[in-house]
């Protein structure tokens, strides 16, 4: 039986000056490194399949399969891309990854190219985060200058470069094809697949997109060995993983645990929902996940777990909301990001959200009317499954789950304002203005 | 409401400012945005660092910035165009010294957000997207900017200013116009918002050094786990 | 002149089966399955699906259910039928038979409408919109929208002949695509993002391409108006016919729209062997010279040396007058503008009716070798035994020689960038330096100083199916038509000819050259004169060799030549403009048929009205050989007779009737006559440099720098044919003077500076554009821009000419 809570990607995180070359090599830093370049590529990427990892930037896709999937005989070069465009509202695990310890993720990128063979490897981070930026920077360099970088590292023939590159403002750039046209030096929306990236992705050559988790968890398996991993996690969710816990609670935070961990184990280590107040909807993994109530608490935060109660885990992103909140403000908040983020390609997302966030306006200041709550849900049909990728469909889930749980609420809109009905104030951290209170 | 309202135009839609064409771009810039089409693979990969760069230089994406870069990437300045006004962080007209985001998605906007943004506004006495007069803040209400552990958040410069109240955003913006030194709370000491570009743009400034390795928040799992004993399996014992 | 298909170029297709709402149709592997559903007739709607630009999957109106893949399991989403490739066994339910699909699409139209303006009523696509249609016949009654709607200021020109009207689009990325695959010019782009997402441009750079036409065409809703058309008709009003291009030897296939017997506007047709769906803007928008005030509508006669205006009789009595006084001692002078019918009438006129083989249709400069490389390579050929459009995809590797396919045969260009892209093709031009074209076909460039061409083709190896093409402007190299002739005999490359203009190849074909007979017979070939006159029962023809147009003119200059029957030519357009000019002036009797004034009819004793290419039937022989019809757009009773009824009417006076009057009789007696079949005696053009015309190297003054001409016409430019076309003359590329750097050094120019072009009779200023990679020893000006037509200073390709720094001394 592992312990409650297993700290491997955080372990160092508050380590002094945690981020910098000495600091992790002090740990047993780039040891993987040297360990993975004595075994074969094809011996690396077996390990991480044995191991079950899967992608931890949402969609679950077992990495080490996604790595075999890159084909042997084709004449371009192969390229290893890193997702750090964390956008998804909730989601606040890989910032602060990189801001501690940003040679992680440098340790990892190098093991992961030697198994796909591949000698230019690129981090996307999005571009609002300049400290995560300054230290991810820095680590390339330190990580040259000592050699982990360039030509023959470390003796072993092998050569890589990483070329650090900083988005400009897209959550849409999150999605794997949106962020190889952005890395391109295009406008990022999504490209059509076939040819996936695997085949023809940056610059139509072999390419794998990994989230940073996912990458940074590889120098643990190598160092630590596949079952190791496997000794932690359920039987298909396997490993630990980094769990953000947000909103109206009294300690929210960062807990690295096996997957399966529950909410109400979360709350229970960190002080419970808000002092006075009670949980009343939650989202496991980001906006773009159903969001769940109280009778999910015990549900086991993995890819299975999430799935059986109708949503999805997501990033594990756990966005926790009391009985204060209005639902039909923060479905109108999310719409409204969705609208923002859409990137305008595919008529469902930029028609559709464009609507949307009009019809929940009125239901926030009580100007719906009988039946808008079905003409709503049809909309969200009109959308949903129908887009050219899921941004939109995130979108819609945020809408019908909310509708799914509270569908009461919406329906007080036809009368009611939802500042009257949940007054602002009582949500918020401290006393807000009377403008926002009434939302005159 | 009756039939269709129709909204007013998006008069300032489709381009950057055409009417400004002023620009701080020279033969240094140009070859420092050559430097960058250098770094990578194929040069219109640049793009995205190269227009960071053009917003150091001229407080904006300028008509001669999309110029400078369809120049040197060989691409069409309506391609250029198509991308700079794409991305939120690229800025039609000129950013304040300091660029304060204020996050209004949904988690930080019912935590008191909103209110944030109310307060911060009134006191520039500008709305979002907008430049005081003196050129010192411009202001934007961001989305999530991934640090909802520390909600509700406020950015200056594109560093975190964590779990704000609207005393400390009062402080906050006092200090910067007084031109105090400011640290963010898991950051550098705030530099103004055209250095920070600069960094984006890929030239580094040298302070990846300053600042905490993680906030409070970021450790608290490990600082749960370390009180309770807890940790991940050794490998020997997950045989 | 038939479509010649040969079994062994029928490739075999691996065919699967798939079944669409119940139907199972075989469809070649890796069919689309928008496209195999229109195979068995059914039509998915959609907006961004396009067949010839590359799938995007974006306006989602064209969704489909797939119940099976093929392997037994469904898709848990509807698909895109536009991007979806069919596979073995694969179930498709369309709109017909799945509700699924049938709520999707309406789902996805009302989004579309809800911020569209619905002002169909002043919308120039109203009544030919997709868009409307499927709103008309799939979309809800009323709106569930309430909402406000997104509004743009508009229109927005985005270049002086497109504009567009933002809040109509519906972003389904056309003509973005169009722009950046298919014509390689994108200079419109998306700009912005989700719901304020629109087409843009950078606004110190217009969308001015030579294609910019093809996205108002090819625009699924009226957001894309032509300044032209705009507000000028309803579609509903128009008349339409198909008819071909006759700008250039493209032979593009087109829809003529009238109103009111006036042509409204011109859009591209659908031919798949030639011009698949797209033109060029010439061919779309210029088609209103000689529609005006200075259109000819009845006959003229000089009298006390001024013209007047005669009844038919009078006329044609008077130009018979002169004509038999003249006799045999007459040249004839065609021009560009025939169709293959009227080319014909007039070869027959000349040979069998003057009795001369003084006959020409190149009015422009014309090589030494040139007639001799068109009887050997070019004549008698029909479509498949040379090279097609088809051909230029798959040849692996073109050359191009004397040609700038962009600006002199545009549906090339297009067919060359297709190649490109798809194809794996590689272009090689030999030319003075590298153009935006060759840019945009990835071509190697041979930098080749004007007279070096010759050498450069020796240096190239070529394999078996690659393809030269030569254009009219090779004939003035030195050697250049020998060499590319050598090179493709030795490599096995295949060697096509692209003339300029649309009545080129018919020309050759009629036997509008002194030298050849009507379907390639060789004049000095006495079988070939026999085969001729036989079939035009005349007991023998002409064998005294006839002269070539520039002799024709100096010897009606001289009086050696008494008579000339002009059909439409222009003297600046030949080598020299003040020769013709006194050719015409000093001829003794001058006979024009032509639409309207010019420098000839001024200079004529008696002017026929000829009828305007949309009051013609008739035939354009493309440069592929291949026919084209030319269907009559407007049937006016008043309408005046073609060329072929004149040329009738004036052999019927002189007594020896023509013996055709319609079209249709000239082309049945083109068939029936045939192609040339004796043995053909390659009678090789020399090697030997082309003599040319009276040399004449320009004097060298101090400060002046020697230098070789290169120059061509650029698409848009002062030929009269695009006069009255203000918006398309706005797009036209600037008139340049391009040199290298090591040149613009040496005269100590900068881009920008005006350079003076100098040769005896006169120069040119122009702005410089320094052109890196360009042949030294060269400058480069176009051949007929508005204000600096070379035929004024008398200089062609390949001549020297002398620059100097600044404007007029």
């Amino acid at each position: 039986m592992t312990d409650t809570l297993t700290p491997v990607l955080s372990a160092q995180w508050g380590a002094e000056k945690s981020w910098t070359l000495d600091a992790y090599t002090a740990t047993g830093g780039y040891e993987a490194v040297g360990t993975a370049l004595k075994l074969t590529p094809a011996q690396v990427t077996d390990m991480v399949k044995d191991s079950g990892l899967r992608g931890r930037g949402g969609a679950g896709f077992p990495t080490g399969m996604k790595w075999s999937f890159v084909p042997k005989d084709n004449p371009n070069p192969t390229y290893l891309v890193v997702n750090a465009d964390e956008s998804e509202p909730g989601t606040c695990k890989d910032m602060p990854l990189l801001l501690a310890s940003p040679h992680i993720l440098v340790e990892g990128m190098i093991i992961a190219s030697y198994a796909i063979n591949c000698h230019t490897a690129f981090v996307y981070i999005r571009g609002e985060v300049l400290h995560v930026i300054r230290r991810m920077q820095q680590a390339v360099a330190q990580a040259y200058a000592a050699g982990y970088l360039g030509k023959n590292i470390k003796g072993s023939g092998y050569d890589l470069d990483i070329i650090v590159h900083a988005g400009a403002g897209a959550y849409i750039c999150g999605e794997e094809t949106a962020l190889l046209d952005s890395l391109e030096g295009r406008r990022g929306q999504p490209r059509l697949r076939p040819p996936f990236p695997a085949v023809a992705g940056l610059y139509a050559s072999p390419t794998v997109i990994n989230n940073v988790e996912s990458i940074a968890s590889v120098p643990s398996i190598v160092k630590n060995g596949s079952s190791w991993f496997g000794s932690m996690g359920t039987e298909k969710s396997k490993g630990m993983t980094i769990y953000s816990l947000s909103g109206h609670v009294n300690r929210p935070g960062q807990f690295e645990a096996p997957l399966g961990i529950t909410l109400r184990q979360l709350l229970d280590l960190s002080g419970g929902v808000r002092s006075g107040h009670q949980l009343k909807f939650w989202t496991p993994g980001g906006s773009s996940t159903p969001i769940l109530t109280g009778e999910h608490l015990d549900v086991p935060l993995d890819y299975e777990g999430m799935a059986g109660a109708g949503s999805m885990l997501g990033t594990k992103a756990l966005q926790v909301f009391d009985e204060t909140t209005s639902v039909v403000r923060t479905t109108l908040r999310w719409i409204e990001f969705y609208k923002h983020e859409s990137c305008g390609k595919c008529t469902p997302c930029r028609e559709g959200n464009w609507w949307l966030v009009q019809l929940l306006k009125k239901f926030e200041a009580g100007e719906a009317v009988d039946g808008d709550v079905d003409k709503l849900l049809d909309i969200c049909d009109d959308i949903g499954g129908k887009s050219f990728c899921a941004l939109a469909d995130g979108a819609v889930a945020c809408v019908t789950s909310a509708v799914r749980h509270f569908r009461g609420e919406f329906e007080a809109g036809y009368k009611t304002p939802a500042w009257e009905l949940f007054p602002y104030g009582a949500s918020a951290l401290f006393p807000v203005s009377e403008k926002v209170g009434a939302h005159a | 409401m009756s039939g269709h309202e129709f909204q007013s135009f998006f008069p300032d839609s489709g381009e950057v400012d055409m009417t400004d064409t002023s620009t701080s771009i020279d033969e240094a810039t140009m070859a420092e945005l050559r430097d960058l089409a250098g770094r990578y693979p194929q040069a219109r990969s640049a793009l995205l660092p190269m227009l960071h760069l053009v917003q150091s230089v001229d407080g904006r994406i300028s008509p001669a910035g999309i110029e400078a870069c369809a120049d040197v990437l060989g691409i069409s300045t309506a391609q250029v165009s198509g991308v700079a006004t794409f991305y939120t962080m690229y800025r039609r007209r000129p950013g304040g010294k300091h660029h304060v985001g204020v996050c209004t998605t949904a988690l930080c906007a019912v935590m008191g957000g909103d209110t944030l943004l109310e307060k911060v506004s009134a006191k520039l006495g500008i709305e979002p997207d907008e430049t005081t007069a003196d050129g010192t803040f411009s202001l934007e209400r961001i989305e999530c900017n991934a640090a909802c552990d520390f909600a509700p958040v406020m950015m200056v410069n594109w560093e975190f200013m964590d779990n704000m109240t609207p005393a400390k955003a009062d402080k906050l913006i006092d200090d910067l116009a007084a031109g105090k030194d400011v640290s963010s709370t898991r950051g550098a000491k705030i530099t103004s918002w055209r250095e920070a570009e600069r960094v984006l743009a890929g030239f580094t400034d040298g302070r990846a050094d300053e600042g905490p390795s993680a906030g409070e928040a970021s450790l608290l799992g490990k600082s749960i786990a370390d009180a309770n004993g807890w940790a991940a399996p050794k490998p020997e014992d997950a045989k | 002149m038939s479509v010649v298909t040969k079994a062994d170029q029928v490739a075999t297709v691996d065919t699967i089966a798939v079944t669409i709402d119940g139907i199972e149709v075989q469809v070649p592997k890796g069919t689309l399955a928008i496209r195999a559903a229109e195979m068995i007739g059914i039509a998915i709607p959609r907006f961004c699906d396009h067949p010839l630009l590359d799938p995007v999957g974006a306006c989602r109106q064209c969704l489909v259910e797939v119940p099976d893949m093929g392997n037994g399991r469904g898709m848990p989403k509807p698909q895109a039928s536009c991007t979806l490739e069919v596979a073995p066994g694969m179930q498709i339910r369309t709109q017909l038979t799945s509700p699924v699909a049938a709520k999707s699409q309406k789902g996805m139209l009302e989004f579309l409408l809800i911020n569209h303006p619905l002002d169909c009523p002043i919308c120039d696509k109203g009544g030919e919109c997709p868009l409307q249609n499927q709103a008309l016949a799939n979309g809800g009654g009323e709106s569930r929208y309430e909402g406000v709607k997104r509004t743009f200021p508009k229109p927005v020109p985005i270049s002086a002949q497109i504009l567009l009207d933002r809040e109509r689009c519906v972003l389904c990325a056309r003509c973005t695509r169009f722009s950046e695959q298919i014509s390689g010019d994108p200079f419109i782009a998306l700009v912005e993002r989700g719901a304020l997402q629109q087409v843009g441009m950078y606004a110190d750079h217009p969308y001015d391409s030579y294609f910019s036409g093809n996205v108002v065409q090819i625009c699924p809703v009226g957001a894309l108006t032509s300044a032209a058309y705009r507000f000028q008709s309803r579609p509903f009003d128009l008349v339409s016919t198909e008819t071909t291009c006759e700008h250039c030897a493209g032979g593009c296939h087109l829809r003529s729209d009238q109103r009111h017997f006036q042509v409204k506007r011109r859009l591209a047709a659908e031919a798949p062997e030639v011009n698949e769906e797209w033109n060029c803007d010439k061919g779309r928008f210029a088609f209103v010279s000689a529609r005006g005030e200075d259109r000819i509508t009845r006959p003229l006669i000089r009298e006390d040396g001024v013209l007047r205006i005669a009844s038919w009789p009078e006329a044609i009595d008077a130009a018979v007058a002169g004509l038999a006084a003249a006799g045999s001692s007459a040249g004839v002078l065609t021009g560009g503008r025939l169709t293959l019918e009227d080319a014909y009438g007039y070869s027959k006129f000349a040979r069998a009716v003057l009795g001369t083989n003084s006959i020409d249709f190149r009015s422009r400069p014309a090589g030494a070798d040139e007639a001799a490389f068109l009887a050997a390579r070019v004549a008698g050929r029909t479509v498949g035994q040379d090279v097609t459009y088809a051909d230029l995809e798959k040849a692996g590797h073109v050359v191009l020689v004397g040609f700038e396919p962009e600006d002199e045969s545009p549906l090339v260009f297009l067919r060359l960038r297709k190649g490109v892209r798809k194809s794996n093709l590689l272009v090689t031009a030999i030319a003075a330096f590298a153009t935006t074209g060759t840019e945009k076909l990835n071509a190697t460039l041979v930098a080749t100083a004007p007279g070096g061409e010759a050498e450069a083709l020796a240096g190239l190896e070529l394999a078996p199916g690659n393809v030269i093409l030569v254009g009219e402007r090779a004939a003035l190299a030195a050697g250049a038509l020998a060499a590319a002739a050598d090179l493709a005999d030795a490599s096995g490359a295949r060697l096509a000819w692209v003339p300029r203009r649309a009545g080129d190849r018919g020309a050759v074909e009629a036997g509008c050259l002194p030298g050849l007979l009507p379907g390639g017979r060789p004049l000095a070939d006495a079988t070939a004169r026999v085969d001729v006159a036989s079939a035009w029962e005349l007991e023998s023809l002409p064998a005294a060799a006839g002269l070539e147009a520039t002799a024709m003119l100096a010897a009606a200059a001289t009086g050696e030549l008494k008579a000339l029957v002009v059909a439409g030519i222009e003297p600046s357009d030949f080598a020299d403009a003040a020769a013709v000019r006194a050719g015409l002036e000093e001829a003794g009797f001058v006979v024009a048929l032509e639409n309207r004034l010019s420098e000839v009819t001024e200079r004529a004793d008696v002017v026929f009205p000829v009828a305007l290419i949309e009051e013609h039937a008739g035939t354009f022989l493309n440069w592929e050989h291949r026919a084209g019809r030319v269907n009559t757009v407007i049937r006016q009773a008043n309408a005046p007779m073609t060329d072929l009824r004149v040329l009738a009417a004036l052999a019927d006076g002189l007594g020896k009737p023509l013996g055709i009057r319609t079209a249709k009789q000239a082309l049945a007696e083109i068939v029936e006559l045939g192609t040339w079949d004796a043995p053909v005696t390659k009678a090789k053009p020399t090697r030997k440099a082309a003599a040319k015309k009276a040399a004449k190297p320009a004097k060298v003054a101090d400060g002046e720098v020697a230098v070789k001409l290169s120059t061509w016409r650029q698409l848009i430019d002062g030929g009269r044919g695009q006069d009255g076309e203000e918006f398309m003359a706005a797009t036209a590329r600037d008139s340049v003077a391009r040199v290298s750097p090591a040149l613009a050094a040496q005269l100590g120019v900068a881009d920008g500076d005006e350079l003076s072009v100098n040769c005896n009779a006169g120069w040119y200023t122009l702005p410089v554009v320094i052109t890196p990679g360009m042949a030294e020893g060269t400058v480069w000006v176009p051949t007929n821009s508005p204000g600096t037509p070379l035929g004024e200073l008398g200089v062609v390709f390949g001549d020297d000419v002398a620059l100097s720094v600044g404007g007029e001394e």
